[in-house]
């Protein structure tokens, strides 16, 4: 029984994390058909920047609870500033290229964005533990869970929220719906499509630097930790269908709860419990769970 | 990535290029320093892996997950010869590639039915699906992996001096034989059904063929191709670890694909040489740039010359 | 009397749309024949579920009396039929010769080897012959992605041809031509195709061209044959002048059009 709630609670929070992960990903995807591999560089982007400002507010001693908005703002800063400079700066020239060649394009991307984190911060580890060790402990049944893990959960409800508010209650909302299901056909009617992927690519860029900045107090951010991050993100975004935030969603439960179950039960499986389950989605739904349908080719 | 006409002069230059190095390789090879050698064979071995991506690029496909086949061929004929005691050096790589031929048999009956993004992710998802279990299998080493020791090939010792010179005759053989094949290939009508597939799939249904039956070959021609890659670097660098699964290594062979461009069966060789040159450059003066500079470098290749760097110098001979 | 193609109670829905309602006829052997209808009618929906693009939702299909209902694309182009379509189907990246040649390598592949060379084909030769039969001769080293549409459907057509089948559908080979050029496209595809017996079937929105070319019309509206005989009959039926060709009787005695 209490291996069982331990899984439950393990998953919930690691498919939390995989959905703050997923959803800037597939949105950039849906919106814009470009499959973000640099999206983990980003994720490391934001952890450096948040370790940065919270280590530099914390050292001169200050009120420590003041760490949290700075996480949210390290990940702000590093969406506005990044998400303009490699949209506007690079992607824009490869705009109609085949899908696959934008992906070679991000992976070039993410080559240059990991040697660019080492040179700004060097190879060092850095430890922001305030935030994560301030909220303390919470006792579950037998279990002992960090409350930061809760502040996890909330964050990407949260998050979950605002996307499915902004995208179905907004007037954004509903101009990105009309360039995910028609770039040409928005464009015919007005919409500045220029301005929704720019748009878009912040957002995706700074939820990816958000999961960042949540996950750096939990770990010490060191090189290549947005290496891992970029395959999972992956595995979870196809499996819910590429560009479909609802699949996201799914995905990251089904995934959380697979490697959580795999972690507690068969720890041997668990580095690649995500991608049997992304090889055993797309055998049977080859798009994804949720998929666009497709129109008539001929 | 256009692909160039079928009747390109210098895909029949290529092979005569590759014939011609490999006689220059074994005329001046005596004379190379050690680190040379050891550089020729891996990157000769890397080329491998390249030229397999070659053929999955013309029919459109790029596969994020190669290393798949290069963890496979180098861990079975590895395997084979420090737990099975087999001698050859020809026998192990032999092995290496069946086992890397069958994995790609059967996963191609999955594979065969993607293209572009998920083609490449599910490559990918698939190799690190190898990695996690190599890690976990201590038997293997997990992650230290383990050492082989270089063999002997028909009678002949590999290993004289301690030079290895001889393990990269062997893959200078092994180049030679695939590069020429893998030319025969593509002129062959297996060969120029790819671009046309890349092109056109629809069009090549109602022409009568079956692409899928198409693609599969080539998953399991290119997974040979990586699987005797993976074996030759297991002889060269006399170590094999499950990084070699790992989806940055089969990002490298696809940036040496990029680079060289799919015009000619020798450009691959080319651009692994080139990448490996970069790697002990970067390595000894500025080590946390050599991934910016390969990064740029492939952003320079796709945004200006989209044909690859072998374009430049076809472009000269042309006019 | 069975044609060399049957189609019984040929029926396609997707969802709450009938592309195909019961589609019943019979083709005859060497006919020319021609399928008209508004947009939307089921034309290529027809062409679709014969070739197997398409399942049907019911019905049947007999081609040369073989059930070939179930059938894919490439097993169906195997036996014998084969078609172009509205938009031209080509590789654009290679020239219209080794378009071509990539089409006849498939087709003697698919013979095997040793036949190909017994019957004494030399596919450089039949590359160039297609190429001659439908004045693509100036077009043979360019690339397909640069060639203007009217040679493009030329090609589309050719290609077709190059598996010899003994059926052909042609989805509105004159669309995206100009009303000068469409006889003269005809003029050219017609006499080319018959030379091989070939029983052809073209979809037309242009009625002189049906007029002029065609032995039969069929004619189709919201997926169902609404007729079905020779040329004149079927362009002066009212319901067809209706529904497809978009006008009121015009007989004496009503409005003038």
């Amino acid at each position: 029984m209490g291996d069982l709630l331990a899984v439950l609670i393990d998953g919930v929070i690691y498919s939390s994390w995989l959905f703050i992960m997923a959803a800037g990903l597939t949105i950039v995807y849906g919106v814009m058909r470009i499959l973000n591999m640099a999206h983990g560089s980003l994720y490391a982007l934001g952890a450096y920047t948040a370790a940065s400002l919270v280590g530099a507010w914390t050292a001169g001693g200050r009120n420590p609870w003041a760490s949290y908005p700075l996480l949210l703002a390290a990940a702000l800063l590093v969406g506005l500033v990044m998400g303009p400079l490699i949209e506007r700066g690079l992607l824009r020239f490869t705009y109609g290229r085949d899908e696959i060649v934008l992906v070679l394009v991000t992976y070039a991307l993410f080559l240059v964005l990991e040697d660019a984190v080492k040179l700004a911060w060097g190879v060092e580890s850095y430890f922001v533990s305030e935030p994560y060790v301030l909220l303390g402990t919470v006792e579950v049944g037998p279990l002992t869970y960090p409350v930061y893990s809760a502040a996890l959960v909330a964050a990407a409800l949260a998050t979950g929220g605002g996307l499915w508010w902004g995208i179905y209650r907004t007037r954004y909302g509903r101009l990105l719906i009309a360039v995910i299901h028609d770039r040409e056909m928005a464009g015919a009617m007005g919409v500045d499509v220029r301005a929704i992927f720019l748009a878009t690519f912040t957002l995706g860029t700074g939820l990816a630097a958000l999961g960042g900045a949540l996950t750096a107090p939990s770990v010490s951010v060191v090189p290549g930790m947005g290496v891992e991050v970029i395959v999972i993100a992956f595995a979870v975004v196809v499996i819910g269908g590429l560009g479909s935030m609802p699949g996201a969603a799914l995905g990251s439960l089904i995934v959380g709860m697979v490697r959580s179950a795999a972690v507690h039960f068969l720890p041997e499986v668990e580095l690649f419990s995500i991608y049997l389950v992304m090889a055993l989605v797309l055998a049977f739904r080859p798009k994804g769970l949720f998929s666009a349908a497709e129109a008539r080719k001929i | 990535m256009r692909a160039t006409s079928l009747q390109g002069r210098w895909l029949g230059g290529g092979g005569l290029a590759l014939v011609l190095a490999f006689l220059a390789l074994l005329a001046l090879g005596p004379l190379l320093p050690k680190w040379a050698v050891f550089l020729m064979t891996v990157s000769l071995a890397k080329g491998l892996v390249a030229l397999g991506l070659l053929l999955l690029m013309r029919a459109g496909l790029v596969s994020f997950g190669q290393g798949l086949y290069y963890a496979l061929g180098a861990y079975a004929g590895g395997v084979a010869a420090e737990r099975y005691g087999v001698g050859d050096a020809a026998a192990m790589l032999g092995l290496g590639v069946l086992a890397a031929a069958a994995v790609a048999a059967v996963l191609g009956l999955l594979l065969a039915r993607y293209r572009s993004i998920f083609f490449a992710m599910l490559s990918l998802a698939f190799s690190m699906i190898l990695y996690g279990l190599l890690v976990k299998t201590s038997a293997l080493g997990s992650t230290d992996g383990f050492n082989v020791a270089p063999r002997t090939v028909a009678g002949f010792a590999l290993d004289v001096g301690g030079g290895r010179y001889r393990v990269m005759v062997l893959a200078a053989v092994a180049v030679l034989l695939c590069g020429l094949g893998m030319n025969a290939l593509l002129r062959s009508h297996l060969g120029r059904l790819a671009p046309a597939i890349r092109d056109n799939e629809l069009r090549v249904e109602y022409m009568g063929a079956s692409v899928r039956s198409a693609v599969h070959l080539y998953l399991v021609a290119a997974a040979g191709l990586a699987g005797l890659g993976g074996a030759l670097t297991a002889l060269a660098v006399g170590h094999i670890d499950p990084e070699m699964a790992y989806w940055t290594t089969s990002g490298e062979f696809v940036f040496v694909t990029i680079l060289s461009g799919t015009g000619s069966v020798a450009a691959p060789f080319l651009g692994a040489l080139a990448l490996e040159l970069l790697r002990s450059f970067a390595y000894e003066h500025a080590p946390n740039t050599w991934q910016m500079v390969v990064g740029t470098a492939m952003l320079a290749v796709i945004l200006f010359l989209p044909s690859g760097l072998w374009s430049v110098f076809a472009r000269r001979r042309a006019g | 009397m069975a044609g060399i193609l049957q189609t019984r109670g040929l029926t396609r829905t997707f969802g709450a749309v009938t592309a195909a309602a019961d589609i019943t006829l019979d083709l005859a052997e060497h006919s020319v024949v021609g399928l008209i209808g508004g947009n939307g009618a089921g034309k290529t929906t027809f062409i679709n579920l014969v070739t197997g693009y398409l399942k049907p939702t019911a019905g049947s299909i007999r081609f040369e009396g073989r059930e070939i209902t179930s059938l894919s694309p490439r097993q169906v182009t195997r036996l014998g039929v084969c078609r172009s379509f509205q938009i031209p189907q080509l590789f654009d990246s290679l020239t219209a010769w080794e378009n071509l040649l990539v089409g006849l390598g498939i087709v003697a592949h698919g013979k095997g080897p040793f036949r190909s060379a017994l019957e004494g084909e030399r596919p450089e030769q039949a590359a160039d012959d297609l190429l001659a039969r439908f004045r693509l001769g100036d077009w043979r080293d360019a690339a397909a992605s640069v060639m203007p549409e009217g040679v493009r459907k030329l090609l589309d057509i050719a290609m077709a041809m190059v598996v010899r089948p003994r059926l052909l559908l042609l989805d509105e080979p004159t669309s995206g031509v100009s009303s000068e050029e469409k006889f003269a496209l005809m003029d050219l595809v017609l006499p080319a195709i018959q030379a091989e017996r070939t029983t052809v079937l073209f979809v037309e929105h242009d009625m002189e061209i049906v007029r002029r070319y065609t032995q039969r019309v069929l004619a189709f509206s919201d997926g169902r044959v609404i007729a079905d005989g020779a040329p004149g009959a079927v362009l002066d039926d009212p319901g067809v002048r209706k529904y497809v060709v978009g006008l009121e009787d015009p007989r004496p005695g009503g409005a003038p059009c």
